[in-house]
């Protein structure tokens, strides 16, 4: 029967193609948009996560009331007695020392005066010790447009639109001015060792990175550091574990009546993050029942239409003795087919989009204005296994309740009416 | 109608004796705070969350356009200079051996982690250059009758819109100023004290700085010794003597 009913639909366009269509079209659009939105979060978080956040992050308590405003005063202090409690304490996590400041990036002329400054973000990691990790998971290598990664104390990397703007090149000195930890003023000149630029807007504005020992001492930062960053060694977040740990240490180590105590906070609990990653879980579900209810509308009124151009065809039937019930049954058949065909040529034409946005990106630089949060300025897709059924069954669903719906309509038909319909 | 007209005209005077009119305080109050030039050093105790921390200095100033700091201790800061030339302003880091000029937002720093920002340093300009006042009180503040003005900015490039000052109703030094944003939120206090009479002017030696928005307990500024008018070679405002 399914062969009969195949051949029905191929030969027959105006019974299949709008179904097809329709459903082709919803599927890719849910196949697509799920894997853009899935790519476009992943991506923001696993950026914020890897430069700002950690997976978990611990901070004194008073630095943590004023992080936007990077207050070094009230950094941490003993790090590397907290380090080595966070490691032996916490063996499945990698712990890393970050400091962040602020200020002026200077670009000496050959008289050693100013010949052109920006503001900077400043960041600190560890960048010279082997096995540190921060490297890679900065993924700095890549980042590099021109030069080499520092090589020694001293050397520094900046971005390459900075340098750009102001015409520095690997080998040259800069200057970054601010303020120490105990508010005297901080100048340290650097070598550029190479120019980077990470496809972020916030980062790539302005930024200079540097070892974490040059920073601690000119920022007069002995044995100080303004966050401590744990990461999963797998890499990916776990909400549940990273509570576990967080529980664990800030009943151990933290003090709510000492502001310099250390505090540590989960990833979700930081710049609006929890929203921000119910919302990525909940996006595809989202879109998917919308889609199904969408698509059930527009399905039903053209199985409706259907009906009204097949009820001749509905009505001999019931006279040649066909039942009702198996007309009804041949028409959700029918439905089957078109929604599988449908949602097989959607996912197909969804999934070579994921794969072309994957690879190619969108540029979104231009619209990213000044955000608390980082955003990637390049938008990609990413294809996961389950974009191969995310879309599928939906379209299968929203087919068969369409027809289902407007197969009710076979049920009314009468066949005495049918004959005074063939009169006239 | 003569004798009305002679009414209202000595009631206008009576008024006018009563109570001195505001632009006539501000200069005099001017009169005593700048001068053609001055050299004082000073020391500023800045009292963070964390630490406190004394910095001393000397400085040289000529009118209201050029200024020249040393800072003399701690050694961390030891041998960093600041020039200020009209609106310009450059520091010499003896670490680094580079003079860095300041601009944009950077001017709205804070200086050395005080409660003083680099603007502040920098306007110098006379109040009654930028401000429209007017006598809105008299109060008693420790123990010196004082003169309250209320403070408009007439101009556009002023840090502060808005300032309100106690002013000494028989020396003529401010003893207490608040600075408001556009919005009315109070910015920065400065209380003025231990006033001293200095080559014949009255002057106060000591200043707290409390920045409103900012945690600690303010800024204090010391005058060890001020000296008026006297001679400074012109090569002090010069962006070489900043390496010498």
């Amino acid at each position: 029967m399914i062969r009969f009913l195949f051949k029905g639909i191929i030969r027959d366009k105006s019974r299949s193609l709008l179904p097809v269509i329709v459903v082709a079209l919803g599927v890719f659009l849910t196949v697509f948009m799920s894997g853009f939105m899935k790519g476009v979060f992943s991506e923001a978080v696993d950026l914020n996560a890897k430069f700002t956040t950690g997976h978990v992050k611990i901070l004194t308590r008073a630095y943590a009331e004023n992080e936007g405003q990077l207050p070094n005063d009230l950094a941490l202090l003993d790090v590397k007695k907290l380090m080595s409690q966070l490691t032996s304490g916490y063996p499945d996590m990698e712990w890393v020392e970050r400091i962040h400041t602020g200020g002026l990036l200077d670009v000496p002329d050959s008289q050693g005066e100013t010949m052109g400054q920006g503001q900077a973000v400043g960041t600190a990691v560890n960048l010279l010790s082997p096995g540190s990790g921060e490297v890679e998971r900065m993924n700095l290598q890549k980042s590099l447009v021109k030069g080499l990664l520092p090589a020694k104390q001293g050397e520094a990397l900046i971005s390459d639109d900075f340098a750009e703007r102001f015409g520095v090149a690997p080998g040259d000195e800069v200057t970054l001015f601010g303020s120490t930890m105990n508010g005297s003023m901080m100048f340290q000149t650097f070598i550029v060792s190479g120019t980077l630029r990470f496809g972020s807007t916030m980062l790539d504005r302005g930024a200079i990175f540097m070892d974490i020992l040059d920073a601690q001492t000119a920022l007069d930062m002995s044995d100080g550091a303004s966050e401590v960053l744990g990461y999963f060694k797998d890499g990916v977040y776990d909400d549940m574990k990273a509570q576990q740990v967080q529980n664990s240490f800030n009943t151990r180590y933290s003090n709510e009546s000492d502001e310099f105590s250390p505090v540590m906070s989960r990833l979700v609990e930081q710049e609006g993050f929890g929203d921000y990653l119910k919302l990525a879980d909940n996006a595809s579900a989202i879109m998917v029942s919308v889609f199904i209810f969408a698509m059930s509308i527009v399905l039903w009124n053209t199985g409706l239409l259907g009906g009204l151009r097949r009820y001749s065809e509905f009505g001999i039937r019931l006279a040649l003795g066909e039942e009702k019930k198996h007309i009804y049954k041949t028409t959700i058949y029918e439905a089957l087919l078109i929604g599988t065909i449908g949602s097989v040529i959607g996912t197909a034409i969804g999934l070579g989009a994921a794969y072309y946005m994957q690879s190619h990106g969108l540029d979104m630089s231009a619209f990213i204005g000044n955000v608390g949060m980082m955003l990637p300025s390049v938008y990609r897709a990413e294809v996961t296994p389950s974009l191969f059924f995310i879309g599928f069954f939906p379209g299968l669903i929203a087919t068969v309740l369409g027809s289902a719906l407007a197969g009710f309509a076979i049920y009314k038909r009468r066949t005495s009416q049918l004959f005074h319909e063939l009169e006239v | 109608m003569k004798k009305t007209f002679f009414l209202v005209s000595f009631m206008i005077c009576l008024t006018g004796f009563g109570e001195p009119e505001a632009d006539m305080i501000l200069n005099k109050l001017d009169k005593n705070m700048s001068s053609r030039n001055r050299i004082f050093e000073s020391e500023m105790i800045i009292k963070g969350r964390r630490t406190t921390r004394t910095i001393t200095s000397v400085s040289y100033s000529v009118g209201l356009k050029q200024s020249f700091t040393e800072y003399l201790s701690p050694a961390r800061d030891k041998g960093t200079k600041m020039l200020k030339l009209e609106k310009q302003l450059w520091i010499y880091s003896p670490s680094t051996d580079r003079i860095i000029q300041i601009s944009g937002h950077m001017l709205r720093q804070s200086v050395m982690g005080s409660d003083l920002s680099y603007e502040d340093m920098m306007d110098d300009r006379k109040l009654t250059d930028l401000y429209s006042a007017k006598v809105v009180g008299n109060e008693i503040l420790d123990g010196r009758n004082t003169y309250v003005l209320e403070l408009t900015a007439r101009v556009e490039d002023v840090a502060y819109h808005k300032q309100k000052i106690w002013v000494d109703s028989e020396r003529f030094v401010p003893l207490k100023q608040e600075m408001f944003a556009r919005s009315g939120q109070l910015l920065k206090r400065t209380t003025l004290s231990d006033v001293r009479q200095v080559q014949g002017r009255w002057f106060p030696m000591k200043i707290v700085y409390k920045d409103m928005l900012k945690d600690g307990d303010g800024t204090e500024f010391r005058m060890i010794n001020v000296k008026f008018d006297q001679e400074i070679p012109d090569h002090i405002f010069t962006k070489a003597a900043l390496k010498q």
